[in-house]
């Protein structure tokens, strides 16, 4: 018998291994990688009772076709409008389904989200590389021999069976919703730009281009002056941080970046807001509003609260009509007696 | 926010980026080390790690285990006792096969410092280097102490691919690679040591603060030692402090 794993059928144009990323190793030029969307992390293992951190399929911009290669696997998307179907019928997205052997999930395309995660009950029977699974790419560690996930491949699961349970859902009005501006901390060289600089980035409207990746958010729009030249000695990066190269464009720094650079580093996003950018589409449009570090912590709390009520709403998925309702009646009525034996 | 040299600066509400000065200057990088070690003994919660660099002290940490707002005091408490003497550091040797495959810009460094091939390599082996940052990619070392004569503007036109252990000159920095990677340095010469495995005990070879002392060896010589490296995990000398 074949291990238990998910089969990848078609990644998508992007599908990594990304958990919340590998952290202690900066300091030797390790990047720290993990989920560019951590709400969309938090969101998928949620509906599958992991814990919100761990490893998960990160998909971009299209979800790409996986099938169950175990008798039964409890699997979850997150990211918003990935039209998800079960062997080619609609489901019902924001909650768990059980796929049986060889049953498909497919993601469609979306137009409201470049990030999406899917998340399996009990999550991928992987070795971690110094303490993660996160890919990064570009020094190819991590995931499956460090590259993005193919065609073809199976992920191993440590699950061969969905644990007991219905499959649960949640409700999206509790969704965190992206902010209208993204929030940055002025710093840490503010001082390298001049005040009309400074104003042009927090007063333009900048465009998410297509060379946006897991390392950077390319932003076209109107350039940024620096004070003085635009090389400084190398110092540290802190993700969301936006540098200003020569040319005048910023960057905003995402997961895979590098741990140092030379560049001169304008503004911070806030750790609150950095997922909603990363979910930003090439195309779409973006607006900078100032904040301070107090303002900063009280996104994060405000964020960290949302999800606390998002898991209060979790709950045993309903019924959808558009189901097939013989299959769905024989699968509720074996559900209501495995969970009524499970009853203690 | 300053006081005596020290500038705080924000870098977000997850770091903190401590800076003490705008030079490329042992004694600088020497504090910066001083204040990394003296985080390390503090042992505060909620600081994940820290990244050391050239004139300044990054710190990673979880706001939601650390006030932004109490990390700074902390700091400037910390840094009012450090001291400016680079750090001992371990003395690496590392064997670099120079010139023809293994070093494909050496020619060209030469016509363009007006040195011969020969007085290239004599003068690179000839620094005493120290592992000022470690950045780029996993392991990858940026040294200090390069002589002065080798200092050279990037090559306009960087390589897409350039092999582990390539060991280059950039600026007025020298640098061991880790792995394949482009760059825009020019390369010297190449060795089999492996600045980063992930699946060694101690992934990485260099620490910050450590010194590195270049030993020529032939082709053949680097050959030997590939496979040593391949076969037994072969690693090179360095003597503690």
């Amino acid at each position: 018998m074949t291990p238990p794993a998910l089969r990848c059928i078609d990644p998508g144009p992007l599908a990594t291994i990304q958990d919340r990323g590998r952290f202690g190793w900066q300091r030797f030029g390790v990047s720290v990688a993990g989920a560019m969307d951590p709400v969309g992390l938090a969101v998928a293992n949620l509906l599958v009772g992991n814990p919100w951190d761990a490893a998960a399929i990160e998909v971009t911009l299209q979800g790409g076709v996986w099938e169950a290669d175990a008798d039964a696997v409890r699997i979850a998307a997150a990211g918003a409008g990935f039209a998800p179907t079960v062997d080619g019928r609609p489901v019902e997205p924001h909650r768990a389904h059980t796929l049986r052997h060889g049953q498909r999930l497919a993601l469609g395309p979306t137009a409201d989200s470049a990030r999406g995660y899917l998340a399996v009950a009990g999550g991928f029977d992987l070795a971690p590389v110094l303490g993660s699974l996160s890919t990064h790419l570009r020094s190819r560690l991590g995931g499956i021999d460090g590259g993005p996930l193919r065609a073809g491949q199976a992920l191993p699961l440590r699950l061969a069976e969905a644990p007991e349970g219905q499959d649960l859902a949640l409700d999206p009005s509790l969704l965190p919703a992206p902010p209208a501006r993204i929030r940055v901390v002025p710093g840490p060289q503010d001082d390298a730009f001049t005040d009309e600089g400074i104003e042009t980035l927090l007063s333009a409207t900048y465009t998410v281009t297509s060379e946006t990746d897991r390392m950077g958010c390319r932003l076209s729009g109107p350039t940024i002056a620096h004070a003085r030249g635009y090389n400084i000695i190398s110092d540290g990066i802190a993700p969301g941080s936006i540098q200003v190269p020569g040319a005048g464009l910023p960057i905003v720094l995402f997961a895979d970046r590098q741990t140092t650079g030379g560049y001169p580093k304008i503004a911070t996003v806030a750790s609150a807001d950095l997922g909603f950018l990363a979910r930003c589409r090439p195309g779409s449009t973006v607006r900078f509003e100032r904040t301070d570090l107090a303002g900063a912590a009280g996104l994060r709390q405000a964020l960290a609260g949302q999800l606390r009520r998002l898991a209060g709403s979790l709950a045993p998925a309903r019924a959808m009509a558009s189901l097939d309702s013989a299959r769905l009646l024989a699968h509720n009525l074996v559900d209501g007696v495995t969970d009524a034996l499970a009853e203690p | 926010m300053t006081g005596a040299g020290l500038r705080l600066l924000p870098a977000g509400d997850t770091a903190l980026t401590v800076e003490f000065g705008d030079a490329v200057d042992p004694r600088i990088n020497a504090r910066v080390l001083s204040l990394d070690r003296a985080l390390e003994a503090a042992a505060i919660p909620g600081v994940i790690e820290t990244v050391p660099t050239y004139r300044s002290l990054q710190i990673h940490f979880d706001p939601d285990r650390l006030d932004a707002a109490a990390l700074g005091p902390a700091v400037v408490r910390l840094a009012a006792t450090l001291d400016d003497e680079p750090p001992p550091g371990r003395t690496w040797t590392v064997p670099v096969s120079y010139g023809g495959e293994h070093g494909i810009d050496l020619e060209q460094v030469a016509e363009r410092t007006g040195l011969a091939a020969e007085g290239v390599i004599a003068r690179h082996l000839a620094g005493d280097y120290r592992v000022y940052m470690i950045g780029f990619q996993p392991g990858f070392a940026y040294l200090g102490g390069l002589d002065a004569r080798l200092h050279l503007p990037r090559r306009e036109t960087p390589r897409l691919k350039t092999p582990a252990g390539t060991v280059s000159i950039g600026g007025i920095q020298a640098a061991v690679a880790s792995i394949e990677a482009p760059s825009g340095w020019h390369l010297l010469g190449r060795t089999p040591v492996r600045a980063f495995d992930p699946a060694r005990s101690e992934p990485f070879l260099f620490r910050v603060g450590d010194r590195v002392r270049f030993e020529r060896v032939t082709a053949d010589g680097y050959t030997q030692l590939a496979r040593r490296v391949a076969d037994e995990g072969w690693r090179p000398r360095f003597e503690d402090p």
